[in-house]
């Protein structure tokens, strides 16, 4: 903590630390190998072994019937978007990827959620190691009430990460494009910041972990025009890296940032498509209707 | 208009009545106010008597009783707010906790007495009482410490079991550091009421003339069974000195409160960053 505002200029090009130093060993592929496999958006997307596989997924608040029967797959190196109106289910899903919905008293979750081959609900499945691997962006910015160098190293800290805490702190703030703000006063209370910025220091904290997907809950929900813009710059960004999954409330955002989109309705999977193809030519008429703003 | 007289007269009714007794005190007291009634033990002889067997019993009681109360308080509170899932068991502890904050105190000495000073044969020293007066306070830390913790923002605990912490993490990482200043001051207003008491304390034993406690099992005094004792006596100059005694305790309680004061003011200033 003390050296970080002199460290950071001999660490400046220091690479990412491989997924291995942080003490994630989880058998999951790299990410290198991940890319490989799909290299290009030309490739025929069925040939793409699938970074998250949902089947059959049914979720309860207490006795509301929140997810009914949702399967899909999310594409490694994509955004994939989860539109639909209030209440459609959209976060809920998200959260089960992470199995954050758990943390919440009285849910019921059936189905499975296949991540990188693993099985997330399977009885010997720490939730602890998949929130590792599964990083999350909230709706309304949530940095901890700490230091800007805090907030991204902690999730390291406990992680047992024992590589170069300051590189990995200014690595994951230049990876959120929040480096250039925030250099000179990474001991500053994170709650100085604006909204714009604390989204992109919480994207930073997630990145910190070096997680393979990362879920965002309508992350510029909360923000105005201009720090919208530069979490979407962010996010197209990470792509080449990183598997995200966005739950969007804004139609054009979901058009310019995602690859795929996933049109959510009462708890259940309307449909899915490649986001240029959803929205010109939607299969289904509910979709349409909403896609072109005649309700939701 | 009448209306917000009438409240005031209200108002000021309290505030008058209590600076009346302040300075009715504060005027007995003074003559007996000095450094030999600080240092001195009790005695029959006024001019001999003073309280530093009572100000040291206190002392030792509320150090004894923190330690005895602070841990299992704050601990009870992140079980119940953190851990324990909702159900009737719940329920029927958090009910129970509420009702015994209202207890009235001397039923805690006949527990204290029944279950330290005799069952437990602790007999009636320092740490029957400190055990009988935490057994007081407890509920009032569980309670001020739950409403500490709930006032913690959720979105605190989903970004950091979304980064991967275990639930300890999150509570000893996060939740606790952020409820700090709202739980010291629900032990130091705790140890202030435990400070005060002298129904239980009575019923544990606490002598009125000892010497000033070694160890935690010696017997002891405190100022409020000092004060007691002393204006329990005919004679006119040991009214003074209970006057007197009761400035040290009033000066006691509100540094006290002055601490809880100021701790939670500069754990705000560190939390909101400068």
């Amino acid at each position: 903590m003390e050296t970080n505002k002199s460290s950071p200029k001999d660490a400046s090009s220091v690479p990412r630390p491989a997924p291995a130093e942080t003490g994630d060993g989880s058998g999951a592929p790299s990410r290198n190998a991940a890319r490989d496999a799909a290299p290009a958006d030309e490739a025929p997307e069925a040939d793409v072994q699938p970074k998250v596989q949902i089947d059959d997924l049914h979720f309860w608040y207490g006795d509301t019937h929140a997810l009914n029967g949702i399967s899909m797959r999310v594409l490694p190196n994509r955004v994939t978007a989860l539109i639909g109106p209030s209440g459609c289910g959209k976060s809920t899903l998200l959260r089960c990827i992470n199995r954050m919905n758990e943390l919440i008293q009285g849910t019921t979750l059936e189905g499975t959620i296949v991540v990188d081959g693993q099985d997330i609900y399977a009885p010997n499945t720490d939730p602890v190691m998949v929130r590792r691997r599964i990083g999350m962006v909230f709706q309304k910015p949530n940095p901890f009430p700490k230091t800007i160098y805090e907030n991204v190293a902690w999730g390291a800290t406990i992680n047992g990460y024992t590589g170069d805490m300051d590189a990995l702190v200014e690595h994951s703030l230049r990876q959120a494009a929040l480096w250039d703000e925030v250099k000179d006063r990474l001991d500053a209370n994170a709650y100085n910041l604006s909204g714009g910025q604390q989204q992109r220091l919480c994207i930073a904290r997630a990145l910190a972990v070096d997680p393979n997907v990362i879920l965002m809950d309508e992350p510029a929900s909360a923000l105005d025009p201009i720090a919208t813009s530069k979490v979407e710059e962010t996010i197209a960004d990470l792509k080449s890296d990183y598997t995200i999954v966005i739950v969007t409330h804004n139609m054009q955002q979901a058009s310019r940032i995602s690859d795929e989109t996933a049109f959510l309705y009462m708890g259940t999977l309307v449909e899915m498509n490649r986001t240029d193809r959803l929205f010109t030519r939607p299969q289904n008429d509910r979709t349409e209707a909403y896609v072109t703003g005649r309700f939701g | 208009m009448i209306l917000a007289v009438l409240f005031f007269l209200a108002t000021v009714s309290g505030v008058v009545v209590l600076a009346t007794l302040l300075v009715d005190v504060a005027i007995q007291a003074a003559p007996w106010l000095d450094g030999q009634f600080l240092t001195s033990l009790p005695s029959r002889f006024p001019d001999r008597a003073g309280i530093r067997a009572a100000v040291l019993g206190s002392l030792w009681m509320m150090g004894l009783t923190a330690l005895i109360s602070v841990p299992l308080g704050v601990a009870s509170a992140v079980y119940l707010e953190e851990y324990a899932q909702e159900g009737w068991l719940l329920r029927i502890i958090q009910v129970n906790i509420a009702n015994l904050a209202g207890v009235p105190s001397v039923i805690y000495g006949i527990l204290g007495l029944a279950i330290f000073v005799r069952f437990a044969a602790l007999g009636s020293s320092l740490l029957a009482g400190a055990m009988t007066l935490s057994l007081l306070i407890l509920p009032i830390i569980i309670i001020s410490t739950q409403e500490a913790l709930r006032g913690v923002p959720s979105g605190i605990r989903e970004a950091a079991f979304a980064v991967g912490a275990t639930r300890w993490q999150v509570v000893w990482g996060h939740v606790l550091p952020a409820a700090a200043p709202g739980i010291l001051t629900g032990v130091i207003l705790a140890l202030s009421r435990a400070i005060g008491e002298t129904a239980p304390l009575i019923m544990v034993g606490a002598a009125g003339l000892v010497a000033v406690p070694q160890s935690v099992m010696d017997p002891f005094t405190v100022l409020p069974i000092q004060i007691f004792n002393w204006t329990a006596r005919p004679q006119d100059e040991f009214q003074g000195l209970a006057a007197a005694a009761i400035v040290v305790l009033m000066v006691l309680l509100l540094g006290m409160n002055l601490t809880a004061i100021l701790l939670r003011n500069h754990f705000e200033s560190k939390r909101e960053g400068g």
